[in-house]
């Protein structure tokens, strides 16, 4: 007998849920399900809902309605169980800045009950994963902002927790601090965990997400892989920039498809599905005619139009 | 429980690394009663001293208790500031969502800051020594004393923990203790309340001060304790309790991170 082949289990099930302040609705009847070991995004401008939810979900506020479940364990009544499992890091540095980067992590082992031994361990592996090991000595309040948020996430990791969120984990860090983080994260999901994470990066959900979920003014307007998602919105465009204006009236004569024409910014453009044949023919068609295209762009859709597109913005 | 106590135990360690690495922290929370012992002995002393307290040593003496009642008001602020700073930056959000005794954040915080207060109120004795102070009772007595200003210290902590916790910023919690020290002014500590107008002065003898310093007074260099020591310790315990609930409902209400 062959041992059935694992299914994908639910790390987080979220139904109706709803929060809001005084008059102001936060979060206006959310669903949404995250398998275990996969990343999921929360992808939305400020004030969309985003850390609302993460809070919501990592036990630090309550929610008004709705009901959630996370590793199994209900978020109303076993609120205690959840924390044994999960691991947050927020866009507000959660570290002690006036300890060292190494007492952070030995503060949150020593509360994790670990041990000595396992402790200090556990604590020296971190800071070498992350590259703190020269600076563990000194107070936090002397890391730069990227190093901060390093330590933050190393220190929702001492408990090697199932479900990780990460609150917006790279707004406010240099270019480079994000990639760094952003090859942290995508090592995590190696190890098969399951991260919930925000972001107001589309650039940032595509490259790490499985899922996205758009969140706007508290709704989820809609959710899907990457792929997906750039399926909802209509294909891409190329674009063609000619020299003068006799030369793109002829072009559109001589390409006879539907486009539009910009006759000061000289260009002409037009939906494609930005095959490779299909431009082949354009271009071939315009050679035949002794055409010259000063310049040609290929346009695919990404997660910013997307995210336009469905907010109407 | 054990677990309570255990967390409790970890976030006192956290507090006391604190204050070993920042001890300017301490210093500077010693440095305004000392200021304020100077400035009564040395340049006021000569000339309000309390009928039947002549000359600076003695003065030194009468405003002892009042200058230590004082140091405790002065930890409030760091105290409360503290509270604030771990209230306003992420840690305390990150320790909410572990699984942790709630308790132990506050504990920490008090067990540290009444550990500082004390080692605070040593240094002023010591400085009062220096001045002329002199206590002329028994060690039975100083250990009654120590007693008192500990429980006092205990209860302005729970009070500078609720101050905190309500305060919207760092900025606002580092004033919120400020009318402490009026308090400690408009009682017992400096001069005799009879020589005050009768308002304040009826203020002055109904205040938590002035029983607490009354009675460390008495014992430290004799004279009438009375019911002063009953009441003093009646304040500590009702400013302890209601501080304890006020801070406890305070931290567990849903933090909102803007």
């Amino acid at each position: 007998m062959s041992s059935p082949t694992p299914r994908p289990t639910t790390a987080i099930a979220v139904t109706g849920l709803r929060k809001s302040y005084g008059e102001h609705m936060v979060l206006d009847g959310i669903d949404l399900t995250v398998q275990q070991g996969t990343v999921f995004a929360l992808l939305g401008p400020n004030g969309a809902g985003k850390t609302t939810t993460v809070q919501i979900l990592s036990t630090l506020i309550h929610a008004d309605a709705g009901q959630a479940a996370l590793a199994g364990y209900d978020l109303n009544t076993e609120p205690a169980r959840i924390r044994e499992v999960i691991g947050v890091t927020g866009q507000y540095s959660a570290v002690d800045k006036l300890l060292t980067g190494r007492e952070n992590l030995m503060l949150m082992a020593d509360l994790f009950h670990l041990g000595r031994a396992r402790a200090k361990a556990r604590a020296e592996e971190l800071l070498e994963r992350f590259d703190l090991t020269e600076a563990a000595d000194k107070p936090a309040s002397t890391y730069s902002g990227g190093m901060q948020r390093k330590l933050d996430l190393a220190m929702t990791l001492v408990s090697d927790p199932q479900i990780i969120f990460l609150d917006e984990p790279t707004t406010g860090l240099d270019p480079r601090s994000r990639r760094v983080m952003w090859q942290i994260v995508k090592d995590l999901t190696r190890s098969g965990v399951t991260i919930f994470l925000t972001t107001q990066y589309l650039e940032e959900a595509d490259q790490l997400a499985g899922q996205i979920a758009l969140l706007d003014r508290g709704r989820l307007i809609a959710q899907g892989t990457p792929d997906e998602l750039k399926r909802m919105i209509p294909g891409g465009h190329i674009r063609l920039r000619f020299n003068d204006a006799g030369t793109l009236s002829k072009a559109r004569e001589v390409i006879a498809r539907p486009g539009r024409a910009d006759e000061e910014a000289l260009t002409l453009e037009l939906p494609t599905s930005g095959s490779v044949p299909e431009l082949r023919g354009i271009l071939t068609r315009l050679d035949g005619q002794r055409i010259d295209v000063a310049e040609l762009t290929v346009h695919t859709p990404d997660l910013d139009d997307v995210f336009l597109t469905l907010t109407g913005n | 429980m054990t677990t309570a106590l255990a967390d409790s135990v970890i976030m006192l360690r956290r507090n006391l690394k604190h204050m070993i690495r920042y001890p300017a922290v301490t210093l500077f929370m010693v440095l305004m009663p000392v200021a304020f012992l100077l400035l009564f002995v040395y340049i006021l002393g000569g000339t309000i001293g309390p009928a039947g307290h002549t000359g600076r040593a003695a003065y030194a003496t009468f405003i002892t208790p009042g200058v230590l009642a004082l140091t405790a008001v002065a930890a409030t602020t760091a105290t409360a500031v503290s509270i604030a700073t771990d209230m306003t930056g992420g840690i305390v959000a990150r320790f909410r969502t572990m699984p942790i005794a709630r308790v132990s954040v506050l504990a920490g915080h008090v067990g540290g800051a009444v550990i500082q207060t004390v080692l605070g109120m040593v240094a002023v004795t010591a400085i009062a020594l220096l001045t002329g102070f002199r206590a002329t009772t028994s060690a039975t007595d100083w250990l009654a004393a120590a007693a008192i200003l500990i429980l006092f210290a205990f209860a302005l902590t729970w009070l500078s923990v609720a101050l905190g916790l309500a305060a919207k910023s760092v900025e606002s919690a580092s004033n919120a203790p400020t009318p402490l020290i009026i308090l400690a002014f408009l009682g017992s500590g400096f001069v005799l309340t009879r020589s005050m107008p009768t308002a304040i002065r009826w203020f002055a003898e109904y205040q938590p001060f002035t029983p607490v310093i009354d009675t460390v007074r008495g014992l430290l260099i004799g004279g009438p304790i009375g019911r002063n020591a009953v009441i003093a310790i009646a304040w500590c315990l009702v400013i302890t309790l209601g501080s304890y609930l006020w801070a406890r409902k305070l931290f567990n209400r849903d933090l909102v991170v803007s």
